[in-house]
């Protein structure tokens, strides 16, 4: 008997307690700089795209929402020709940004992205490229690659010898 | 002419603090969780009543085939037409009342009795197992909790001079209410009167955890609005007759007028009953049952027998 007039008095004194229910729109919730949510694509410091289009994101990728086709400029260097990452199955995982080996994909903690239309949720690649280079300032994948493209040779990278050519080694 | 006024006056004022009860109870129940409650549409969310209205109009209002069509939807009308008969009787202020009736209390007994028919035939014509328990446990319920629920007032008709006229109880009250010699019979009416119109926690005709949604299970659309609306019609009248009947019904200090202290002390009740259901959790059916035949029943009887002695001594 006591202890439900006691418990309807607890009840009663919860009217003062603070509010769990946050006021989402009006006041934005505190989100961490490693926040896992919409995916972008970032460049290089020199301003060209990251990505090489080795499908490692696509592989990794545990709903199969990004599709790519990878292609070739003139001076060797690969990228992307469409880069399509599909929204409405995309579960933020974070996997494709593990598995890049270029710091091309990564995930941002913007998160507000609803649609009234579910095909509006495809984001193709210029919806995903973005004209910074996201969390890595100065990395550069084919200045530390030893991959020649045009305008690098080999052994002009980062960290790297002149190849050597081993015939001349016994000389 | 004036009784006209009176009658659409009464029915206006019931029908909108049913409807407006749905935004208390939602917010007073948000306000005793932690929560915040309804408060997007409209300024403080008052325009939450008008939506839900709107959307319960347009749903799609489904018989099942199955079901015993001309009762399932005879059911949901006669909980509300008993308690609308009842509010009829309700003294809001002098002069602002419908009827005054010398035998209103009867009535008023024997209306809310009625108001289970409408579980009953609601159960039986779902021809839903869930529906149909639900329906029996709300006549159990009603048996039980009617004799005591009647008993517990003869204690206030006594001390008011024997009268079952509202306005005439209400009169008697000018000394002292009627709450501080009757406080056993308010606390068992109290508890009669929140069975009676099953509400948490003695919504055991309803009890969405075991039985879905209890007697109104198939119903959908505005039918089942008429039951959602009859519940809080409910409310509202079991917390103005407790004011009526236990805390001198419009009498107050002459600073505000009577109509505004009836309604402010029916309003505290409807808040209490809100604060029942956030606090209380649903009792098992025959420790229910139990509680009202063991307990109850010979306190009241007590309270019936030591009042009518403290009466007579008196002379």
């Amino acid at each position: 008997m006591l202890s439900i007039l006691r418990s309807i008095w607890i009840t009663f004194t919860h009217a003062f307690r603070k509010r769990e229910t946050r006021d989402y729109p009006e006041k934005a919730p505190f989100l961490p700089a490693r926040y896992r949510a919409r995916i972008i694509l970032t460049r290089d410091p020199e301003g060209k795209e990251r990505c090489v289009a080795c499908n490692l994101c696509a592989v990794a990728c545990p709903t199969d929402c990004i599709s790519l086709q990878a292609t070739e400029d003139e001076t060797g260097r690969r990228y992307p020709e469409f880069f399509r990452i599909n929204f409405s199955r995309c579960i933020f995982c974070g996997y494709c940004e593990d598995a890049c080996p270029t710091n091309a994909i990564q995930l941002t903690p913007d998160f507000e992205m609803a649609e009234y239309y579910r095909k509006n949720l495809v984001y193709e690649k210029e919806n995903l490229l973005i004209s910074g280079p996201g969390k890595y300032h100065d990395y550069n994948f084919y200045k530390n690659a030893g991959i020649e493209i045009g305008g690098k040779k080999k052994g002009e990278g980062l960290n790297e010898e002149p190849p050597i050519d081993v015939r001349d080694l016994m000389n | 002419m004036a009784i006209g006024f009176i009658i659409v006056g009464v029915l206006l004022l019931v029908v909108t603090i049913a409807a407006a009860n749905i935004y208390i109870e939602r917010r007073l129940l948000s306000l005793w969780q932690d929560r915040r409650g309804p408060n997007r549409a409209g300024p403080f969310g008052f325009l939450q009543v008008p939506a839900d209205m709107i959307k319960i109009f347009l749903k799609e209002d489904w018989i099942p085939p199955f079901a015993d069509k001309a009762v399932f939807v005879l059911a949901p009308t006669i909980v509300m037409l008993s308690i609308l008969f009842s509010f009829a009787l309700v003294p809001f202020a002098p002069g602002f009342q419908v009827v005054d009736s010398n035998i209103a209390l009867l009535f008023f007994l024997a209306n809310s009795s009625l108001a289970v028919y409408s579980i009953v035939l609601s159960g039986w014509a779902s021809n839903n197992k869930y529906a149909m328990i639900g329906a029996m446990r709300g006549t159990a319920q009603m048996i039980s909790y009617e004799v005591f629920m009647g008993l517990s007032l003869m204690g206030v008709v006594m001390i008011s001079g024997g009268t079952f006229s509202l306005r005439e109880i209400v009169e008697a009250q000018r000394g002292m209410w009627n709450v501080v010699p009757q406080f056993v019979g308010f606390c068992i009416f109290m508890i009669a009167a929140v069975a009676e119109s099953h509400r948490a926690p003695f919504d055991l005709p309803e009890s969405e955890g075991e039985l879905v949604a209890g007697f109104h299970t198939e119903y959908s659309g505005i039918k089942f609005g008429m039951f959602f609306v009859g519940e809080y019609l409910g409310i509202t009248l079991i917390s103005a007759m407790i004011v009526t009947l236990f805390f001198g019904g419009w009498l107050g200090p002459a600073f505000l007028p009577p109509f505004f202290w009836f309604m402010l002390k029916t309003f505290a009740f409807i808040a209490f009953i809100i604060l029942l259901r956030a606090a209380l959790p649903r009792p098992r059916y025959d420790q229910f049952l139990g509680v009202g035949w063991k307990i109850l029943l010979p306190l009241t009887l007590l309270n019936v027998l030591i009042t009518a002695g403290i009466l007579l001594a008196r002379g």
